[in-house]
């Protein structure tokens, strides 16, 4: 995010005349609504904001929003991404991705975005298949998805993009989900983050992989395997209605997370963590629970700012500039010279 | 004239004590410091007046292993009291520190050249390394040449010996005694040698007098060694330039500098994203202790986001800049054709080397042309400027950062690893001497009721420049082809023919920007017009300078501006009963003007890694002419 004077916006002003072409009853719809109502809530100048995105479905975001985009090519984003707010780190700059987009053609760009902490709020629409090309599996389909390219069921582990957003060394780490009426408020905080704010969302492709995240989202389910994670908050779940609230706590003879059962309301008896967002070992063990024995961590898992790429790339430069001039007829004439006058030589 | 070579009598041994034109080859194992030798020789040959051209050859490994034939690592120079255009073809003087150097090198040296041989080194184990049966020192397999054989090892651990140095760091100083022995040969001073090696070693002062002990040691050598035959001194006069301020420069600094310049006329910041890959690295390197210019350097995680943070900037408003050679742009091509398709400036480097794949990486090449022009997918025009010296490169890279800004549209400027690396005498121009190109960036709307039209048109053919950022602009542009004018997706089959015409029309219309093409030396029309692009200059101009003095109606012709090329080459190209060009590929350029001209052009090609000789292309040009 960058510090920036309030300006007043409403909703209707982040949208385009462009006719938005994604399959009716696609996630990205919900996602889009949710961006347009957050900006406006961030106090986002149009003219300040940028929209920069690769590939695929989830990439056509851009020509939806009223502000400055920019559609780059397949996985490259985050370096379209580096050269902009290294140019102008005013900028307020949004990029969006997917799974194929930013976890394989792109993995790397993903990578050395989130390690170098360039600050800008990156978007994974999570829908674990390639959709625009007509469903083949993509890094985040699970084990066994039968697609066009394994019509027997993929063999690949899938990534986890939380994970390798971590590994990679990032300050913030958030999950949501299009239809969640959380994602606003985790879009808040990935704007309030100064640095690389990565933001799994898992979107439904209703065309090539119907409703995968039902088992977590589907109404009658979310109660009991969703962790909606807040800062100071413990990390409860369910409720006496679905079976019991139960919690999660750290089992300190195998250094892993279990699920407890929290009796009356007490929580602290039960041993659950209160969570806390600048704890990185946490971190890791929530964004890797198995989903099935344990519910889906959402919200904001990380938080932990650091100095970004630009702010100290550009405090450098500014140093390396500090009391010199930029006096391009001497910077020619540099080094050993010699003139010449008539046919003698004579070292200067 | 060019090298000692070309009027007759071989210069040293002709029995001439003032040749006009020497031509000395240092030739060593990679880690004898060759590449240094070189390159301070060279500055003594400039401080001393002489014009000069260098061709430093060196392997691809850093610490090739010791004594081994592929680990050798040559350094030529070519000097003289006249123009000199090329590196040389033949040496007079072979400086060989061990048998490898020798067996690798002696083949080049002219017949009756000066053979200076470290005979310390050439014991039994670096004889079988460079695979000798026997010591070519005393077989007499050398005697077409003159041999000079001491034992400079030794030599220099004696005159090292107070310092104390190990034995290694104190081998490490023979460079230093050849060197002081070269400029004695060559009457030249030791003074600014003596300075640059006190600056270098300052933290280690007992290193930096163990050096000049070497170098004096190699000095009074030559002076006080009652040597008969062939060690002479010889005192080449400085030739006559046209008066000035002059310093050496390699095509690397050279294009460093002219893109700072380019970027100052322009009056944008600079951004330069780049990876590191050889030959190209330098540029990089320069530009990053150039930051008060106003320039950003950006060491990307690889080729493709190197040019991507590169377009990002230029979308921000600065001057994208990326360089290369072949496999890192044939990584950048599909960020080129996004940077076509959005009409963003960029000027993208190519420092040529061997080619295909990994290919030669230290070695020169002109194959990448094709890559340039067409090397793309989509009907992708992107103009092309060739780079033909180091010194060239200065306005070169001025000239990609103008029609990059003027025309809103990458630009491709070749070099290659000859002129990259080579070194030569370089007036230094007055900046204040060059027209300024000053960027206008849109600032309000330019369309009916306060609409944007990002793809509106200039009288170029150019679109508005618009930095993100200013009020009310607000406009998204991408790689999917759009709409003429709003920039809007629009795959309409009239939109994308409009499209591509304007895209092509607007490339095609930089050659109304640019000058007429010249014809280098001779006349406008005639039996032959010999063609060139890139560093095949040197040998080109000379071989034609020869066969013009023997009388033959030859014309030489630089091409600078590639593609689009200049509007009149193809009528003076029909001047000439025949044309040929001279490439280090397979005839890639001749290929392009048989294309655009229906020229009969033929080729000459050369694709051994090292540039055209003089005697070669004046060979083919008297084939040519029978």
């Amino acid at each position: 995010m960058n510090d920036m004077t309030p300006f007043t916006t409403t909703l209707k002003d982040w949208e385009t005349d462009q006719e938005v072409r994604w399959c009716p009853g696609c996630g990205d719809y919900a996602i889009l609504k949710a961006v347009q109502r957050t900006l406006p809530e961030i106090g986002a100048n149009p003219a300040k904001t940028v929209f920069v995105s690769g590939i695929g479905c989830s990439s056509r975001f851009p020509y939806y929003v009223e502000s400055y985009g920019f559609h780059t090519i397949h996985g490259r984003a985050p370096a379209f991404v580096t050269g902009i707010k290294l140019a102008n780190p005013e900028l307020d700059v949004w990029m969006v991705t997917g799974d194929g987009d930013g976890m394989s053609i792109g993995g790397n760009h993903t990578m050395h975005i989130i390690r170098r902490n360039v600050n800008v709020q990156i978007l994974l629409f999570n829908n674990e298949i390639y959709g625009l090309t007509k469903g083949q599996y993509s890094p985040t389909s699970r084990e066994g998805t039968n697609s066009p390219t394994s019509p027997m069921g993929s063999v690949d582990r899938p990534a986890l993009p939380c994970a390798f957003a971590l590994g990679s060394g990032a300050r913030f780490i958030a999950r949501a989900y299009d239809v969640s009426k959380n994602l606003p408020a985790v879009l808040k905080a990935a704007h309030a983050h100064k640095g690389a704010a990565f933001v799994e969302i898992f979107q439904n492709c209703i065309v090539y992989n119907k409703d995968r995240f039902d088992d977590f989202v589907a109404k009658g389910v979310a109660d009991q395997n969703q962790l909606w994670l807040a800062d100071g908050e413990p990390m409860l779940f369910g409720s006496e209605k679905s079976g019991g609230v139960k919690g999660i706590a750290l089992d300190m003879e195998t250094l892993s997370l279990k699920v407890v059962d929290v009796v009356d309301g007490d929580w602290q008896a039960a041993g659950v963590i209160v969570h806390n967002v600048k704890n990185r070992a946490i971190a890791h063990m929530l964004v890797e629970m198995p989903f099935g024995p344990f519910p889906m961590a959402l919200g904001v898992i990380f938080d932990d700012p650091r100095p970004s790429y630009e702010e100290t790339l550009l405090a450098q430069d500014e140093q390396a500039r500090a009391g010199k001039s930029a006096n391009l007829a001497a910077l020619l004439a540099k080094g050993q010279t010699w003139t010449v006058s008539g046919t003698a030589a004579d070292p200067v | 004239m060019a090298t000692a070579l070309v009027d007759g009598p071989d210069a040293l041994t002709g029995g001439k004590d003032a040749p006009e034109a020497v031509v000395v080859r240092f030739a060593g194992d990679s880690g004898d410091g060759m590449q240094l030798t070189g390159g301070q020789f060279t500055l003594s040959t400039a401080l001393a007046g002489n014009d000069l051209a260098t061709f430093p050859d060196f392997p691809a490994e850093i610490r090739a292993p010791q004594g081994t034939l592929f680990g050798v690592s040559a350094f030529q120079i070519n000097f003289g009291s006249t123009d000199i255009e090329t590196a040389g073809d033949q040496p007079d003087v072979l400086v060989a520190m061990n048998p490898a150097a020798l067996k690798t090198n002696v083949p080049a040296l002219k017949a009756g050249g000066l053979i200076i041989a470290d005979s310390g080194e050439f014991n039994k184990r670096n004889l079988e390394k460079a695979k000798y049966d026997a010591n070519p020192l005393e077989d007499g397999s050398l005697e077409k040449w003159q041999l000079l054989a001491f034992d400079i090892s030794a030599l220099t651990l004696e005159a090292v010996k107070p310092f104390g140095l190990g034995n290694k760091e104190a081998l490490r100083c023979k460079n230093m005694w050849t060197l002081g022995l070269a400029l004695w040969m060559f009457d030249r001073d030791r003074q600014p040698l003596i300075d640059w090696l006190n600056a270098k070693f300052k933290k280690n002062p007992v290193l930096a007098e163990a050096n000049v002990a070497a170098l004096n040691a190699g000095h009074a050598y030559g002076e006080t060694a009652e040597l008969s035959g062939p060690l002479k001194q010889y005192h080449i006069a400085p030739v006559e330039s046209e008066p000035g301020l002059y310093r050496t420069v390699t095509g690397a600094e050279s294009i460093s500098l002219g893109l700072v310049a380019g970027a100052q006329l322009a009056g944008l910041h600079m951004f330069f994203g780049g990876y590191p890959i050889t030959p190209a690295s330098s540029i990089l390197h320069n530009l990053a202790k150039l930051k008060e210019f106003g320039v950003t350097t950006f060491q990307a995680e690889d080729e493709i986001a190197a040019i991507c943070s590169a377009i990002g900037a230029s979308y921000a408003g600065q001057l994208g800049v990326t360089s290369s050679s072949g496999p890192g742009i044939a990584l950048k091509g599909e960020a080129m054709g996004l940077a076509i398709m959005t009409e963003l400036p960029l000027v993208i480097v190519n420092s040529q080397r061997g080619g295909p794949s990994t290919g030669l990486p230290t070695k020169t090449e002109q194959s990448d042309l094709y890559q340039a022009v067409y090397g793309r997918n989509g009907d992708a025009p992107i103009p092309v400027i060739a780079a033909r010296s180091a010194a060239d490169c200065f306005d070169c890279a001025i000239e990609a950062c103008r029609i990059a800004v003027q025309y809103m549209t990458p630009v491709i400027l070749l070099t290659d690893g000859y002129i990259a690396n080579a070194a030569e005498p370089w007036k230094v121009p007055d900046p204040a001497t060059y027209t300024p190109f000053p960027v206008t960036f849109l600032e309000e709307a330019n369309g009916p009721d306060g609409k944007v039209l990002p793809f509106a048109r200039d009288e170029k053919g150019a679109r508005p420049w618009i930095k993100p950022g200013t009020p009310g602009l607000m406009h998204r542009i991408g790689g999917i082809e759009k709409n003429p004018g709003t920039g809007n997706i629009d795959y309409s089959p009239a939109s994308h023919q409009i499209m591509t015409d304007a895209r092509k029309a607007k490339v095609d219309g930089v050659a109304k920007s640019i000058p007429a093409q010249d014809v280098t030396l001779g006349d406008e029309t005639g039996k032959l017009a010999v063609v060139g692009w890139g560093s095949t200059f040197g040998p080109i101009h000379q071989a034609v300078r020869r066969v013009r003095r023997k009388g033959l109606s030859v014309s030489h012709i630089h091409v600078r501006h590639v593609w689009p090329m200049p509007e009149n080459l193809g009528d003076l190209l029909k001047g000439f009963d025949k044309v040929l060009v001279p490439e280090m590929n397979t005839g890639q350029f001749k290929t392009v003007l048989r294309d655009q001209y229906l020229v009969d052009a033929k080729p000459l090609n050369k694709t051994s890694g090292q540039p055209f000789t003089i005697a070669e292309i004046e060979a083919a040009i008297e084939a040519a002419l029978v």
